[in-house]
């Protein structure tokens, strides 16, 4: 049991997630208790507006938890600090990025940020983790290129580029497959599994590309109304989960093909 | 090595144009000094007339000096400004920066006869102006950070700036109304700029205050290029943002301010310079862009004060409608030639 324990990258105890104004606390979800295991592809799904995102906002600590308890490799996340919490969590955001007039290389040194020193000159081992990880997400070619002339596609993959050049036990990652098409979608995260078998890191996304998500995923957390679930995507198909994920009238889940249908 | 793509040549040419800008800078001026005796009077040899030798360590060298402490430092300021906020219009004088220095100096020549006879003494000398326009400008930026940190929208942030700016016109219109002329001369002739008239002792002072602001510069270099990912990206590598933020507001409200109050307000210099730049070098990689910016800014602020002074005439221009008259077209017909504005 011990040694299984080492092998938990991200845990959360009682998790109770939402938001704090002046006066009351709007909880969004409770009782969330997440075991992200080491070299894991987890998906995370669930309705519009049922607090993916505020999930992952506490959970990369953008946001405050309400109660409970995160852990990140046995540390609590409120003890790191911000340079530490940089070297075991990388991020891969929805938000277009502030400048696109830096060439791919140098984008993706920028997550070499937390290891280099005042002026952010690369060291020889900054320079082959760099390589290495444009050659993981197949973007070797691409790498004199200016961020402006790279499509969405192409984006999307430099951005893990720099996430897996940050060199962290867990990437996290906010709806990675959104403007993208169905071919490309498929093969973000397809790479996404490739990534976490190859590098042994655990991967979290958030993403609508439920039956992609349910066919590649290792573990799955699924957000309903009144509960967050935690399983092997196999066994959330027999318990049914899928089926309350939305409202019933117009979508169905059917157990057969691992996918939504809408009614006739 | 693609990230560290050599920019040697382009620098060793700009040193060299540096250079030349300065030698020819002090060379020119009313009265037409041989380029030998010019020569010996900066090695401390003796000149035809012991007037040249005057002219050139009393008055053209600081001139000198302070266009490149002026060009270089504005340049800079205007580059941190658009990389904090992201916007390609930022600098410090559409933030506001300068208005508020324009506020301070106006309350200082104008509103010291209306706060009495005793007081303008004081208030109306050399220091008193620099002092004013100081405080004027952080406190401007002091606002517009504290207002930055509770709205999330630039642009939001870029009309508060323009505001102030709208707040310091008006204020200084009812200030130029109440006063009388002389104090109203003054204050134009402050508005047109001019970087002729600091002693060494000034310069000093002015240096001094200008190095802290460049160190502090160089030290956010890393953060600069950290911000170009966006506020959140910079998070998650582990930057301290806040901290980073007011590191960076200060340094600016120190060259802009400091710059402002000695030399007036020179407008244009720190919006165009990071705009040239980045047209020319094609990059936004900070570790490339700051000392580029530092020296075009220079050549281009010794090439003004060149033109301004009229070479062989006896008549100066103000410096500020120079520096827009040449730097205009410059920028525009980079921006029509390239056909890309890169930001």
């Amino acid at each position: 049991m011990a040694k299984n324990k080492s092998h938990i990258v991200l845990k959360t105890q009682d998790l109770t997630i939402g938001y704090t104004s002046k006066k009351a606390k709007t909880v969004i979800a409770s009782n969330i208790n997440i075991e992200l295991h080491k070299g894991a592809l987890v998906g995370l799904i669930g309705a519009n507006g049922i607090g993916k995102s505020t999930l992952l906002r506490t959970l990369t600590s953008v946001q405050r938890k309400l109660g409970g308890n995160i852990t990140i490799n046995n540390t609590a996340l409120e003890n790191y600090s911000n340079i530490n919490l940089a070297k075991v969590l990388s991020l891969v955001l929805t938000e277009s990025l502030g400048s696109k007039n830096l060439t791919v290389f140098e984008l993706v040194a920028l997550g070499r940020q937390p290891y280099t020193n005042w002026v952010g000159n690369l060291t020889k081992k900054d320079f082959q983790v760099i390589n290495q990880s444009l050659l993981q997400t197949n973007i070797d070619d691409l790498k004199h290129k200016k961020c402006y002339e790279l499509s969405d596609g192409q984006l999307q993959k430099v951005m893990i580029a720099r996430a897996l050049a940050q060199d962290t036990d867990l990437i996290i990652l906010d709806e990675p497959t959104t403007h993208l098409d169905m071919y490309h979608k498929a093969y973000i995260l397809k790479l996404l599994q490739k990534l976490a078998k190859e590098t042994n890191k655990t991967i979290l996304f958030s993403s609508h590309e439920i039956d992609l998500a349910i066919q590649l995923c290792d573990n799955l957390i699924v957000m309903t109304k009144d509960s967050v679930i935690t399983d092997q995507p196999c066994n959330l198909i027999e318990k049914g989960t899928f089926n309350n994920l939305f409202p019933q009238d117009l979508i169905i889940f059917d157990n057969n093909t691992g996918s939504f249908r809408v009614k006739k | 090595m693609p990230y560290t793509k050599t920019y040697r040549l382009s620098f060793i040419i700009l040193i060299l144009v540096l250079l030349l800008c300065f030698c020819i800078n002090i060379s020119l001026g009313s009265v037409l000094i041989p380029f030998k005796d010019i020569f010996n009077g900066l090695i401390g040899q003796p000149t035809e007339h012991t007037s040249w030798q005057h002219i050139i360590h009393e008055y053209r060298l600081p001139k000198a000096f302070t266009a490149i402490i002026v060009g270089s430092g504005l340049g800079i300021s205007g580059l941190l400004m658009q990389t904090l906020f992201r916007n390609p219009l930022a600098g410090p004088f559409v933030l506001g920066i300068t208005s508020g220095s324009s506020l301070g100096v106006a309350l200082v020549i104008m509103g010291a006869s209306i706060f009495g006879g005793t007081l303008a003494g004081i208030l109306t000398s050399k220091w008193s102006i620099v002092i004013a326009a100081s405080l004027g400008s952080f406190i401007v930026l002091l606002v517009v950070l504290i207002m930055s940190n509770k709205v999330r929208d630039t642009m939001a942030i870029l009309i508060i700036g323009l505001m102030f700016g709208s707040i310091t016109t008006a204020t200084v219109s009812v200030l130029s109304f109440f006063s009388s002329a002389e104090e109203l001369q003054q204050y134009i002739f402050w508005g047109f700029g001019s970087i002729g008239n600091l002693t060494w002792h000034e310069l000093f002072i002015l240096f001094l205050i200008y190095a802290i602001g460049i160190v502090l510069s160089l030290v956010s270099i890393k953060t600069l290029n950290t911000l170009l990912l966006g506020e959140n990206y910079a998070k998650s590598l582990g930057l301290n943002v806040k901290a980073s933020r007011l590191l960076i507001i200060v340094a600016t409200s120190l060259l802009a301010g400091t710059i402002t109050a000695f030399a007036g307000p020179i407008v244009f210099i720190g919006l165009a310079i990071p705009h040239m730049t980045r047209q020319i070098f094609n990059t936004s990689n900070h570790k490339i862009l700051l000392p580029a910016v530092f020296l075009f800014g220079a050549i281009i602020m010794l090439i003004c004060d060149t033109i301004a002074q009229l070479p062989s005439s006896d008549l100066t221009l103000p410096i500020n409608a120079i520096t827009s008259l040449i730097g205009a077209p410059v920028i525009i017909w980079l921006l029509v030639r390239k056909r890309k504005m890169i930001f």
